[in-house]
């Protein structure tokens, strides 16, 4: 333990924004695999670069310096909470201040729901570094053995004579003793906070309209700007005709900005600068613009849809072999085969891109902006200003939802861009049908799958083949191959215990930016799995439980090189703990089936069993009943809120997600045709978190994927009816 | 030149009067509490209380607004602020955008039907998306104000 350090620099304390005094440790956390050890480096100098801040002000406040953004995920309670509890803090002394990017915070990007995971540790160890030094402090007062002193809730106590001492009185003495080598980490059963469902530190701000998310930045002088994209991606303007915008009163001017070719950079356009949003939207939609549209206007979804299809019938590329495929085909009892067809989605958080830059006369440039990855977003600007990284800050306001659209930057270079063509703050605003056409979107599908059934139902053969356009093509050259970080969600690793394993990707080039959304990949290929084993278990004639639970064979463990293990038997745990929540196997009213799926991802293990019927050829969904394992439970109520957001999130691509495009155009552009679930289709969500003390793995994301394939079971153990392609709305059920 | 009067106060503004009330409660008088979500009046994000009615500001021109009585977010404690209180203690916000929005429609419900029931209060949401799916959370919070409000009679 001897990387915390103690940090006194002024200077390094007035660049965090935080009022200077008061004693402050610092902690590095590993940035990529958590193999790597974690270390605490005991420090004093100056040059240290850390990613986490504890301040514990002489007045007993204590702020803790999020480093992750703020979207709903309840981080900057959770983060808290974990060093608060290590601390024996009061939990009504925390304040929370936000981080802007920095490389100082290591790896910032919220993502991947790993926030969590990956601070748990760093953030326990932090708090009780505090503590001991707290102890040290007060056992110097009272000239006694620091071992004999307890801490509770904000004081020292000594048990013996029931002297108390609060903790910012011990601040100036705190910070004087060595930092300790291994402080004791709490019992996990005296946890205080941990594993409780405390509040939102925001709850009261969000209850009252108090937030700022990034179109409530206000700057003096500041303009509103919208901009006319091309509608076709990658497309540019050749000519305009700004006349009818700058009647519209506000409209003050009318500037270009440029397509710039980077991984996130900006699609380029005409945007319109005014004195208000309102002015800038009307002045936009007054433009006349004629767009080169390019390569990507021959994109039409349904021929390329039919494309996909056609390309998972034929060989593809194989991505893992594992015993004799064919051999099982060949010596099968039954062979069942099934397609499986899925839109590109769009995330459609509430709040829409937007952005705040200041480029000054000086050379700085500064930015607000509800951006899950700070960091990406400065190295960006940095490089198309041509500044050092030094002279660009970008400070994270609330996101207004992200689901992965937000951690692409493109939309903060335009702020940049039309900030430096005004000379003036600017604020750049996306509509939603700007949100909906200029994307990063998930991938449209096609998988096929096929399985050999030996005579007592037992699966002998499993071939799984993929298509659908990669992430990868966003920031690499596209070579229409999926990257083995896609296969790996869901597919390379299904949970099965299978002989003859056959898994092979098929060519789907990309012709619209692709992106992350919530869970990604594994939306796709956790349905098709889902959806084929319940297909397997049926014409094996076995209970679709049962089933599950023999094919995923013995319990075992499969070993992971980052530490986080597969387990089986947690897996199964869920998934019965799922069907006897939802009351499985039991009588259920007339019309009504249950539907399971179950999935691991994100390091965590989550089964759904959602009761459904189809009444006049329309579905109601009844009730969800999810179950997540996600090793230690930091803070249950965000776990819960999760894993119920998650639930209707899954609801809303299954019924309603999809984007299509005609000649290269998003046919899509608000709400009433990219529809999201309501509060009036939002069926009872019973949600249980299994008990753990195994590490926190992640919460934001792995509740969605066994929503679609347990909607479409329950929905053919109702009606006899398969679907194998969403929405369902396409299907005439919603 | 309109003026309107907002949570009490009269703010006299420059404004087109066709300017959707949305932007000129946000980018004229400041008050960024109410929230642009779709523009249509599909999402309810903007939703500010009109002579005790929630309307989408978004689609209510500022000439419709003149003379009437405004009530955005950052004036609801007047309305009715155990609502605010039992939302913050049952947690019901994830990111928080819609938050604004939902108990502005909550509010009116619950001054219109002081003891609604799980139907009542899916037809005077439905207007209401929240993409992070707080729809639970929130209804519980409805059911809960009601009960306390009840009590408290
Ligand atoms: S912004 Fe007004 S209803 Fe969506
Ligand atoms: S809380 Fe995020 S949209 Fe409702």
């Amino acid at each position: 333990m001897n990387n915390i350090h103690l940090i006194t620099r002024r200077s390094f304390i007035r660049n965090l924004g935080l009022a200077s005094g008061g004693l402050i440790i610092a902690c590095t956390v590993p940035s990529n695999s958590s193999k790597d050890k974690q270390k605490l480096r005991a420090f004093n100098g100056s040059t240290f670069e850390p990613n986490l801040f504890i301040q514990l002000k002489d007045n007993g406040a204590l702020i803790l310096v999020a480093s992750r953004s703020e979207m709903g995920n309840g981080v900057r309670t959770s983060l808290t909470s974990v060093i608060a509890d290590e601390m024996e803090a009061d939990w009504t002394m925390v304040t929370v201040k936000q981080a802007p990017g920095d490389a100082k915070y290591m790896d910032q990007n919220t993502d991947g729901s790993r926030s969590v995971r990956t601070l748990f540790e760093p953030m326990r160890k932090m708090g009780a570094t505090a503590k001991a030094m707290l102890i040290a402090a007060a056992a110097k007062k009272w000239d006694v053995d620091a071992s004999t002193l307890t801490a509770k809730n904000h004081y020292i106590i000594n048990p013996v004579t029931k002297d108390k001492l609060f903790y910012g009185d011990l601040v100036a003495d705190a910070a004087t003793m060595p930092v300790p080598e291994n402080p004791p980490l709490k019992d996990p059963k005296d946890f205080n906070f941990i594993g409780s469902d405390l509040k939102s530190v925001d709850g009261k701000g969000f209850a009252s309209g108090k937030p700022k998310y990034g179109m409530d930045i206000k700057l003096e002088g500041m303009k509103y700007v919208a901009i006319a994209r091309c509608p076709v991606t990658f497309g540019t303007f050749t000519s305009y005709n700004k006349e009818e915008a700058i009647r519209v009163r506000g409209v003050e001017q009318v500037i270009e900005i440029p397509k710039i070719n980077r991984p996130f950079g900006a699609l380029g356009g005409v945007a319109v600068v005014a004195t208000n949003t309102w002015a800038a939207i009307q002045g936009r939609d007054a433009l006349k613009v004629e767009w080169d549209n390019g390569a990507n206007e021959s994109y039409s979804t349904d021929e390329y849809t039919k494309m996909i299809v056609d390309n998972v019938h034929k060989k593809g590329k194989e991505v893992q072999n594992i015993g004799n495929v064919n051999r099982a085909f060949t010596n099968a009892d039954q062979v069942v085969e099934s397609t499986f067809v899925m839109p590109h989605l769009v995330h459609a958080p509430m709040e829409v891109p937007n952005a705040t830059a200041d480029v000054r006369s000086d050379g700085t440039c500064e930015v607000w902006a509800p951006t899950q990855d700070p960091q990406t977003a400065r190295t960006e600007v940095a490089t198309f200003l041509g500044v050092d990284l030094a002279k660009v800050t970008i400070n994270v306001t609330f996101l207004g939802g992200g689901f992965g659209r937000k951690s692409k930057p493109d939309f903060i270079i335009e702020a940049v861009a039309a900030s430096k063509a005004i000379n003036a703050p600017a604020q750049v605003v996306w509509t939603r049908e700007d949100d909906i056409r200029h994307s990063y979107y998930h991938a449209v599908s096609a998988q096929y799958m096929k399985g050999a059934l030996d005579k007592d139902g037992n699966v002998t053969g499993w071939l799984h083949r993929v298509a659908y356009p990669s992430i990868t093509s966003t920031f690499a050259p596209d070579t229409g191959y999926a990257a083995g970080f896609e296969f790996g969600m869901g597919m390379t690793n299904q949970p099965y215990l299978l002989e003859n394993i056959l898994c092979e990707n098929a060519k789907a080039p990309a012709h619209v930016r692709i992106g992350w959304y919530r869970s990604v990949i594994n939306i796709i290929q956790g349905f098709s799995i889902n959806v084929f084993v319940d297909e397997l278990a049926v014409k094996a004639k076995k209970d679709p439980l049962e089933f599950r639970l023999n094919l995923l064979g013995p319990d075992r463990i499969v070993e992971s090189p980052d530490g986080y293990n597969f387990d089986s038997a947690k897996l199964k745990h869920v998934l019965t703990t799922a069907a006897k929540n939802a009351g499985y196997g039991k009588p259920l009213p007339e019309g009504h089936a249950i539907g399971l799926a179950m999935h691991y991802s994100f390091l965590s293990y989550v089964a759904s069993a959602v009761e459904v019927s189809v009444n006049n050829g329309k579905l109601k969904v009844h009730k969800i009943t999810s179950v997540i394992d996600c090793g230690t439970a930091v803070n249950t109520s965000t776990i819960e809120a999760q894993m119920q957001g998650a639930a209707i999130f899954g609801m809303s691509l299954t019924m309603y997600g999809k984007i299509t495009t005609k000649d290269g155009v998003i046919e899509q552009s608000n709400y009433h045709d990219y529809q999201v679930v309501r509060m009036n289709e939002t069926p009872e969500i019973d949600v249980e978190i299994i008990k753990s003390t195994a590490k926190p793995t992640g919460v934001g994301e792995p509740g969605v994927p066994p929503i679609a394939p347990a909607i479409i079971n329950g929905i053919f153990h109702a009606t006899g009816k398969r679907y194998h392609s969403l929405p369902l709305k396409d299907h005439g059920l919603v | 030149m309109a003026t309107l009067t907002i949570n009490g106060k009269k703010h006299t503004i420059e404004a087109d009067s066709s300017m959707p009330l949305l932007w000129a409660i946000r980018d004229i008088v400041g008050l960024t509490g109410t929230k642009f979500g779709c523009g249509k009046g599909l999402c309810g994000a903007c939703s500010v209380l009109l002579d005790g009615v929630s309307v989408r500001s978004c689609l209510t021109p500022v000439s419709a607004a003149e003379g009437k009585i405004i009530v955005t977010i950052e004036g609801v404690e007047n309305e009715n602020k155990v609502l605010q209180e039992v939302w913050d203690e049952l947690n019901v916000a994830q990111c928080g955008y819609c938050q604004s929005g939902q108990i502005i429609s909550a509010t009116a419900l619950l001054a219109s039907n002081a003891n609604p029931s799980s139907e009542d209060i899916d037809t005077a949401m439905s207007g209401n998306i929240c993409r992070c799916g707080t729809y639970p959370r929130i209804k519980s919070a409805i059911l809960k104000t009601a009960e306390l409000n009840q009590n408290s009679k």
